[in-house]
């Protein structure tokens, strides 16, 4: 939308000289807004970096929401209990529905959502890696919501302060709904460590795959980190990404202990002079090829929005060409 | 004097094909979630599932307490053989492609808004209280359904052709609805619900201007029959079963 | 390639009686009846609601930002308009 505010014809008999300021000027309106902590709305002006790493900040993601539908989905007809399939079917639908208000809020930037939906389809556009892991047993679905959606929380809370105006009321909406999510995902795995010792099992299982992808998700070391600088000076991004991992590696620990459970890092221990928990270094191999597309469910996550996205074409074209002769009926009519 | 103790087996039956129903379809809807063509599309069928799973968890729950022998919704939900399963074949064929679903849709909850409107004078309390808050759902099922089935009907030539199909494959598996049975009239002398097969003309006066709105061509009635709700499925429902009953069959006993 | 992308529709909801519609996001639909429908099955999930609004976000007119000196600036120095502005003995100035 910014770049229309360029465009926009001089009214005449303009009071206060030429309406059209340089580009010097707004640049400077734009970072005295940002420094002191003010909202960019959709209509304002803002540099074409800011819009672009938006874009793609915002569009990843959504698409990390609805791809995220998918792990969690595969559990669904096998809930083991009508209480527990009620809660996993409204989370996962929570999820599509984060993917859609993110979608809104990256339409206001002048994209439509069916251009980025194309890039996730095409392979162009990223999504969370995490999303990449197989979900094997019904603790996945416990350990997902406490550790992964505990990760995604402490990730997108500072994000509600976002300096762009749109995506902060996204992440305010979506961090209401989505406080249900960690809490049933750590119950869910409560009521499971009181059980047998097979489900016990099941659970430290399902911790010992999921504990590194989680960590992985604050993304790489804030030295390696490509975005982060512009992006903090922006306030798209509020807390850096091994602050983010430290904090949530510190909340973790007790609520492991809570759950009786083992974090499978050996060299995790409580660090007295730092006054926080040091950890075991983080295998960033894995996770480059994960997000490059060797994970082991990459191809299956997108092959089935693909499918889904081609055989629905049928229908939203349907309802459009319906819409067009209801117009063309109501104007014979009027 | 308790419920139990007034509950006939027609009357248990009766609840249970309800929650069945409600059950079944629930299960095959939330087949759905990731999958719908359109994100919007996706959060409104997962809301008609879980209207649909909240149905079957209260309707199960009260067929347990009716029948006394302290089974509760899972169990009853999960542990039964195919056989003891209640519900029309209907809501267990294979959702197959948008158009079948929301066909399906619409043609049943048209049936559970007239059955639901109906027991609000049951001789049941805890069944009229039910049938009271899930008429709502229902109603919405209906009107969102409905939506769908003209859009479809009367949209591009394939999506008419598609909703046709559709229409033709289902109907014949709603003549199970209205079949006649001692049981339905045994309930229907207590004042529990209405006979369903005397459903069918109000059901027909129902879904029948919608369908012609929708440009489809309703189908006549054939000698076709299906038994589900006496027990007697598809080669369909096992594996459904097979699915929505892994966790429970697997680990005996387990709470979750 | 053309595109076939439903058009986008701002919702507007109203959470209880006696406060405004409020606007709190956005769906695509094809038409009017299934924005509503959708913009429920969105937006209200949670008890949200009791009415909903829905715009073609292609109908809303919005003021220009560049505008905001003139449509805004000039009600700043008003200030006799707010009830602060106005000093009265102390006996008398809950009024």
């Amino acid at each position: 939308m910014y770049t229309q505010a360029l465009d926009i014809p001089q009214p005449k008999g303009e009071p206060k000289g030429p309406r059209v300021v340089e580009n010097a000027d707004y640049q400077a309106e734009f970072d005295a807004k940002i420094d002191a902590g003010g909202f960019i709305e959709a209509k304002d002006w803002m540099p074409e970096a800011y819009r672009k790493t938006l874009v793609r900040q915002i569009s990843q993601h959504a698409h990390s929401e609805i791809v995220g539908m998918l792990p969690e989905g595969n559990w669904i007809t096998r809930a083991p209990s009508l209480k527990r399939k009620a809660i996993l079917l409204a989370k996962v639908q929570d999820e599509g529905g984060h993917g859609l208000y993110l979608y809104a809020a990256a339409e206001t930037l002048g994209v439509s959502r069916d251009e980025l939906y194309e890039a996730l389809l095409d392979g162009r556009a990223k999504y969370s890696s995490i999303f990449n892991y197989p979900t094997l047993t019904w603790a996945d679905i416990g350990v997902i919501g406490w550790l992964v959606d505990g990760a995604a929380i402490m990730n997108q809370i500072p994000l509600c302060k976002c300096s762009y105006g749109p995506y902060s009321r996204a992440m305010v909406r979506i961090c209401k709904e989505e406080s249900f999510h960690q809490r049933q995902g750590y119950d869910l795995l409560l009521q499971m460590m009181k059980g047998t010792p097979e489900q016990r099992e099941m659970v430290q299982d399902a911790v010992n795959r999921w504990w590194w992808p989680s960590i992985m998700m604050f993304g790489p070391h804030d030295k390696d980190s490509q975005h982060s600088e512009t992006s903090m000076r922006w306030g798209i991004k509020r807390i850096s990404n091994d602050d983010l991992r430290q904090k949530f590696v510190d909340a973790t620990v007790k609520q492991a202990e809570v759950l009786g459970i083992t974090l499978p890092d050996p060299d995790l221990k409580w660090n007295e002079a730092r006054g926080h928990y040091d950890f075991g270094a983080i295998d960033w191999e894995e996770f480059w090829s994960t997000v490059n597309g060797h994970g082991q469910c990459n191809v299956d996550r997108i092959a089935a929005r693909r499918k889904a996205w081609e055989e629905g074409a049928w229908v939203r074209e349907a309802a459009l060409e319906h819409a067009r002769k209801q117009a063309a009926r109501e104007k014979v009519a009027a | 004097m308790t419920q139990q103790n007034i509950a006939t087996p027609e009357h248990i039956e009766y609840v249970l094909r309800m929650g069945d129903n409600a059950l079944i379809l629930g299960q095959r809807l939330s087949e759905w979630c990731g999958h719908a063509p359109v994100l919007e599309e996706d959060m409104a069928l997962a809301n008609t599932a879980l209207d649909l799973i909240g149905q079957a968890r209260l309707l199960l729950t009260h067929a347990g307490k009716l029948e006394g022998q302290g089974r509760d919704e899972d169990q009853l939900a999960f542990l039964r053989v195919e056989r003891d399963y209640r519900n029309v074949t209907l809501t267990e064929l294979p959702n197959e492609d948008f158009g079948r679903t929301v066909v399906r849709n619409f043609l049943f909850a048209a049936f559970q808004v007239l059955l639901y409107q109906r027991l609000a004078t049951s001789s049941d309390a805890e069944l009229a209280a039910i049938a009271a808050k899930s008429l709502k759902e229902a109603r919405y099922h209906l009107s969102h359904a409905g939506e769908w089935v003209i859009r479809l009907g009367d949209g591009t030539e394939l999506s008419h052709a598609r909703a046709q199909a559709a229409l033709d494959y289902l109907w014949p598996y709603t003549a199970e609805f209205f079949a006649a049975n001692p049981a339905d009239d045994a309930v229907a002398a207590a004042g529990i619900g209405p006979a369903w097969a005397s459903l069918e003309p109000e059901w027909e006066a129902l879904v029948v201007p919608v369908l012609n709105e929708a440009t489809l061509t309703v189908p006549a009635r054939t000698p076709f029959r299906t038994y589900g709700k006496f027990g007697r499925h598809s080669e369909h429902m096992g594996h459904l079963l097979a699915t929505m009953q892994y966790m429970q069959r697997t680990y005996p006993g387990a709470q979750w | 390639m053309e595109r076939k992308e439903w058009p986008l529709w701002e919702v507007f909801v109203r959470s209880k009686n006696g406060l405004d519609h409020k606007h709190c996001g956005s769906v695509h639909a094809p038409d009017a009846r299934l924005a509503l429908q959708v913009a429920r099955d969105v937006y209200t999930r949670r008890q949200e609601g009791v009415s909903i609004w829905v715009v073609r976000a292609s109908d809303i007119v919005a003021s220009d930002p560049d505008a905001k000196p003139e449509l805004f600036d000039p009600a700043e120095d008003k200030i006799y308009r707010h009830p602060t502005f106005y000093t009265l003995p102390d006996e008398v100035n809950h009024m």
